[in-house]
Formats: C-alpha cells, sequence, structure tokens
C-alpha cells in the first residue's frame, strides 16, 4: 500500500515562496494529475515527493511513513522526466536494468526484468541499442520501462510527453493509461497540457501560483469549475466568459443581449454584477445541433469568424464587442458578418461572482434540478 | 606533362593564391624537417660543420638503440609521463568537482585555479629548486623546525626522491589544464540523468562512478592527449631543478638529447634520438586519440 500525502508543504527558494503550505491525499492505486499553467509549482511539488527538492516546511508521507529527510533512492519511486533523462553511454537493456544493478540483484533477474518491461512495452527489438540511436517515442518507453521494472510504491511523471508530437503524444497517453492498468500503482502525474489531464486522471489537482485551486474528478472539475481559472483552463475549446448584470430576472450581457436567469438563480440580488460563462458546445446556431430539452435561451449574434473542423464548425461570435465560441454540427458555409439564431443552453451555464471569480452555486430549493 | 600544363592553365588563379602558403610550409616546416632528419644519418658536429657530409649511414641509429642511457631516459620518461599524468588527471578531477560545487564565487576560483598555468615553467623549475633544496630550502627548513626530520633530506640528489620533486614540480603546474577541461565537461553535463540515477537508487558515489565519469571520459582523454605531447617532451623543468643530474639519475629523453646535441655538439646522433623519442609521442598521441574515440563512441548522440 503507498498512499501518499502532502501536508502543509512549502518551498522556499531563498526568500521566495514558490509552494504555499499544500494539502493532498493521494490513495493507493490512484492516478492523480498535477495540472496547471507554467509556474505554478506542480513540477517543485512532484520533485519534492521524489526527493530532488528540498521540502521548506510541512510533511509529505510516503505509505504512512514520512520521507522529509530521505534522499530519493530511500523512497522506492520511480520518476520519468520530461528529457527521458536516458543514460547515454549505456544500451537500452542496460538502462532497463540500471536500478537492479545498483540494487545488486542477480544477472538473471534483471535480464528477465528487463526483458518484461521490453515486452510490455514493444521495445524488445531495440535492446542493444542507445539512446542515441532511437526515436523521441521509442526514448520515452525507455524512460517508462525503466520506470517499472522497479515494481515501486509510487510512479511520477514529470511532463513526460510534452517533447513529442502531437500524434505520438495522444499515442503514448493510451499507452500510459493501459500500463497504469497492468501494473497497479500510485501515480502522480504532473503536466501543463489539461487534454492529458482530462483522459489520465482519476483526480485533478488544478494549481495555480502555488496553491491548489480545485481538486476533483475530470468530470467534476470540468462540469463545476470553482472559479474563472478552472473554467478557462480546463475543456477545449476554453469556456467563454462574459460580464453581466442580474437585472428583472434576467442577466444583461449587453444593451440587446439578455439571458434569463438559469435555474437556481432566482436569489441574485437585482443590480448584482456577474461573470456568466458557457462553453461553445452549448452555444449553436438554430437547427445545427443542440436537440436538448431543457431550458434553451435564443440569442441573435453575429458571426465574425468560422473554422471549419468537418464535423462541425467552430463559429466567433460576438456578444457585446466580446469574442465568444460556438459549435455548429452538420455545418453549413456562413460567411463573415452573417447574423445567426443562436441556441444557448441554459442549464450548462455557470455563473461567477464579477471581482473575484468565484463560482455562484444554483440553489437546489428552487426548481426541480 | 600535357594534361599538367592544361591543369595549371585552368586553375591559374587558386594555384597562385594557394603558393605563398604552400612556400611558407615548404621553408618553415618541411625543409628543417628533411634536414634534420638526413643530419641524423651523418657524424654532424656542431663545432664541425663540414662533418655534415660526412655521411655514416645507419651508425648513428644503431648506437642509440643499443645506448643503455638512451633506453634509461627513455623508460624514466615513459615513468615521469605515467606518474604525472595519472596523478594530475586525479588532482585535476578532485578540484574540478570541488569547484563545481562553489556556488559563490566560483569565477574567482576558476581564475586563482588557473594561476600555476601562468608561469614560466623555468621559473617555476627555480621555485621548486630553492624549495626543495637540503641547505636552504623551505621544505628541509620547515621539517627540520617542526622537528619531524633530524637532518636535511636531500630531495634533488637521492634518485627517487629527485624524481618525485620534479614530478611535484610539473604537477604542480599543470593539474589546472585538467581541472579546466573536466570543469568544462561538468558545466555541460545535463543534469536529468544524474537526477534519475539518484531516483534509480544510487548513492552519490554510485551516480559519479556510472553516470558523471562515463561522461568525463572524454574530456579527461583530451587532458591526457594534450599533456602526453607536453610530459613528453619535459625538458625546463627537469633542466633546471636537477640538469638530468646528478649522475643522470634524472635523465629524460629531452635532456639527453639537449646534451648530446649542445655539450657534446653530437647533432647527428642527437637528430637520431629525437627522432626515436617522437616515436613515443606520436604513440602516446594516438593511444588516447583512439580512447577519445572510443569513449565519444560510447556516449552515442552526446
Amino acid at each position: 500500500m503507498a498512499e501518499v500525502s502532502l501536508r502543509k508543504v512549502i518551498k522556499r527558494y531563498g526568500q521566495m515562496e514558490v509552494v504555499h503550505g499544500i494539502d493532498l491525499e493521494i490513495a493507493h492505486n490512484e492516478f492523480v494529475v498535477l495540472v496547471g499553467p507554467s509556474g505554478c509549482g506542480k513540477s517543485t511539488t512532484l520533485r519534492m515527493i521524489a526527493g530532488l527538492e528540498e521540502i521548506s516546511d510541512g510533511e509529505i508521507a510516503i505509505g504512512g511513513k514520512v520521507v522529509n529527510r530521505l534522499p530519493p533512492r530511500q523512497r522506492n519511486i520511480s520518476m520519468v522526466f520530461q528529457n527521458y533523462a536516458l543514460y547515454p553511454h549505456m544500451t537500452v537493456r542496460e538502462n532497463l536494468g540500471f536500478s537492479l544493478k545498483i540494487a545488486g540483484k542477480a544477472r538473471e533477474e534483471i535480464d528477465r526484468a528487463a526483458d518484461e518491461a521490453a515486452q510490455i512495452l514493444g521495445l524488445t527489438p531495440y535492446m542493444d541499442r542507445t539512446p542515441g540511436e532511437l526515436s523521441g517515442g521509442q526514448r520515452q518507453r525507455v524512460a517508462m520501462g525503466r520506470a517499472i521494472v522497479r515494481h515501486p510504491d509510487v510512479f511520477l511523471f514529470d511532463e513526460p510527453l510534452s517533447n513529442l508530437d502531437a500524434k505520438l503524444r495522444s499515442q503514448m497517453r493510451i499507452e500510459i493509461k493501459k500500463l497504469h492498468q497492468t501494473v497497479a500503482t500510485t501515480v502522480v502525474y504532473v503536466t501543463h497540457d489539461q487534454v492529458e489531464a482530462m483522459t489520465l486522471a482519476d483526480r485533478i489537482v488544478i494549481m495555480r501560483d502555488g496553491h491548489i485551486v480545485q481538486t476533483g474528478t475530470p468530470l467534476d472539475v470540468f462540469e463545476r469549475p470553482v472559479n474563472t481559472f478552472v473554467a478557462t483552463f480546463i475543456g477545449s475549446p476554453a469556456m467563454n466568459l462574459v460580464d453581466g448584470m442580474a437585472e428583472g430576472g434576467a442577466i444583461r450581457l449587453s444593451d440587446n443581449v439578455r439571458v434569463p436567469l438559469p435555474h437556481g438563480f432566482a436569489a441574485l440580488a437585482e443590480g448584482q454584477r456577474v461573470t456568466f460563462g458557457f462553453r461553445a458546445d452549448n452555444l449553436m446556431p438554430l437547427g445545427h445541433g443542440l436537440a436538448e430539452t431543457g431550458e434553451v435561451a435564443t440569442l441573435e449574434l453575429p458571426v465574425s469568424l468560422a473554422e471549419p473542423l468537418g464535423a462541425e464548425t467552430l463559429l466567433l461570435a460576438e456578444i457585446a464587442g466580446k469574442e465568444v465560441q460556438a459549435k455548429m454540427m452538420h455545418p453549413r458555409p456562413v460567411s463573415p458578418g452573417e447574423v445567426l439564431k443562436f441556441q444557448l443552453a441554459l442549464d450548462y451555464c455557470h455563473l461567477f461572482d464579477a471581482e473575484s471569480g468565484v463560482r455562484l452555486e444554483r440553489k437546489r430549493d428552487h426548481g426541480t434540478d | 606533362m600535357k594534361r599538367m600544363r592544361r591543369y595549371v592553365r585552368n586553375n591559374a588563379v587558386p594555384l597562385a593564391l594557394l603558393a605563398p602558403a604552400v612556400m611558407i610550409i615548404l621553408v618553415v616546416v618541411l625543409l628543417p624537417l628533411i634536414f634534420s632528419f638526413y643530419t641524423g644519418f651523418t657524424n654532424y658536429r656542431l663545432i664541425r660543420p663540414e662533418s655534415l657530409w660526412d655521411f655514416i649511414g645507419l651508425r648513428n641509429y644503431a648506437r642509440v638503440l643499443t645506448d643503455a642511457d638512451f633506453w634509461a631516459a627513455l623508460w624514466r620518461t615513459v615513468l615521469f609521463l605515467t606518474v604525472a599524468l595519472n596523478l594530475e588527471m586525479l588532482l585535476g578531477l578532485c578540484l574540478a568537482l570541488m569547484v563545481n560545487r562553489i556556488t559563490w564565487g566560483q569565477r574567482t576560483m576558476r581564475t586563482i585555479m588557473m594561476f600555476p598555468m601562468m608561469f614560466s615553467p623555468i621559473l617555476v623549475g627555480f621555485q621548486f629548486k630553492y624549495m626543495f633544496n637540503d641547505t636552504i630550502g623551505v621544505v628541509n627548513n620547515a621539517l627540520q623546525s617542526l622537528g619531524l626530520s633530524q637532518k636535511a633530506i636531500p630531495f634533488l640528489v637521492d634518485r627517487w626522491l629527485a624524481f618525485g620533486s620534479i614530478a611535484f614540480a610539473e604537477i604542480w603546474m599543470s593539474t589546472s589544464i585538467f581541472a579546466i577541461l573536466i570543469l568544462a565537461g561538468l558545466f555541460a553535463m545535463p543534469r536529468d540523468p544524474i537526477e534519475a540515477a539518484r531516483v534509480d537508487g544510487c548513492t552519490s558515489w554510485q551516480v559519479f562512478r556510472h553516470i558523471t565519469l562515463p561522461f568525463l571520459m572524454p574530456f579527461i582523454y583530451i587532458a591526457m592527449t594534450i599533456r602526453s605531447l607536453d610530459v613528453a617532451r619535459a625538458y625546463d623543468i627537469v633542466d633546471v631543478m636537477t640538469g638530468g643530474g646528478p649522475a643522470g639519475r634524472t635523465e629524460l629523453l629531452w635532456t639527453l638529447i639537449a646534451r648530446t646535441a649542445y655539450d657534446d655538439a653530437r647533432m647527428g646522433r642527437a637528430n637520431a634520438m629525437a627522432y626515436v623519442s617522437i616515436l613515443l609521442s606520436i604513440f602516446f598521441t594516438w593511444f588516447f586519440f583512439r580512447k577519445l574515440m572510443a569513449a565519444r563512441q560510447h556516449l552515442g548522440a552526446f
């Protein structure tokens, strides 16, 4: 059993504090993804778990044992680095077996473990090559193989796919997910790519400026972002945010665009300033998608740009001089400047406080949901 | 002949432009080389220029190769090279590793580290000659004042002590070459494999042994190549400190060659010796260069 606990973990470089007292409990066999923009402290946090960075304050425990003072080699962890960090002077076989050799294991056992890892990752034909003779994807696989031969308590991934091209990245993403299913182990995975976070994680931890902003399952953070930062960070394309004001049972987004108050927000004070958020998937031209039966508002908006993607077209529409993205299913050609009638699914809209950006919750006692 | 003339006509401008460079190489390098090689087959003595025409075939080479003094000097040179290079490498490595850990004032430290290289070898020789002197030297003085030694130690007279003293001077002067080159290697070294090794279970020593050292080997071999050429022609420090003596106990190849050429004025034989000793330099260069290539190959794309 290897759960990982972070308790009030702080990292300082000299006077500058970069991680401000993080609390996080990671369960045994859980796949947790730390995600956030660059400089948010996610890599530093991972490196503190690995023991490559000192913990300035607080406590990190692996499997119930506090590891603050233990060097990396005594934590029984494996790490996959962004730049692979393979040993350039060793063959693939030697790279895979290195940790076991250091641990003083017998030759046959090392070979068996290396062969087994190579088998899982499809590296068998390359065992005698050096890293210099491998492609990016193959190197990445060796790095992963090197991590699994040791049967560690915890896997740490530090942006392992960011050096690969898009196609290889989605392929390796699937392999990592499969790998986690075959060798059930606790995983902490750092990335700045929200798609990776969404597809891989059991639980996503969104970080910003050295704080944890939100923790939850991928659907959780997608459907109920705690603030505008998470709302725009998770999901692609990013959530549309338009400033507005509660006025007479509706939200006034501009002089001529008003949206009825969604269910559960009746308690909003008259004149309260809010940020109105919705995803492109929930704003569609009439007759081009949105077959739902829930509450729907109809808006007439001018379109400034159309991006055909084949199965759908992304439209840039304008609300109150602000560009918002909409989606068009079963597309037809749209010319710039055309005014279309859009439908907005109010059940999937979000309201945030205009000042703090914090999510405003729907009140359950009102309405049926 | 006709083709040659056509070739010259068609390439007149490039040939004309190349001509000065070729001429200079001919006059400055090739002619002296041929001349010295020729004198090796004559009984040329510096004080009797007419002996230049006294062609004696391979007799000089036969003499040199059967001369016990020559072989003794050759082996002593090889020993000197081995001792100096290995100690310089070890000390340079330690120095580089330590300087690499310094975070504050590292530039200053690097400059200070190179001070010994800035002195003329002759002056370094004199400095150590007086430090190791058995009557007035500071080393003996210090040892006796501290009560560590009852009588003067003949640093520059005893066979092995003199050898050691010269090696000490040589090492003092040139360790920084190793240190600088190895430090350059440390700067160029990627951090990731080191961290990966630490996570993989290595102690600091194992990280050094399995990751850092293999990466530094090419740099070490470059330093070895440079220094082997340097030490194989060692002359100045030895000549100043002991003059190859006493009684030939510290005679190295080039002190022997210089003595033969200028004290005994046997230029012909000295040149024959020089050509034999150059083989030694070529051997060491070839040896280290091959090691270097192998180490580079070993590191693959890096």
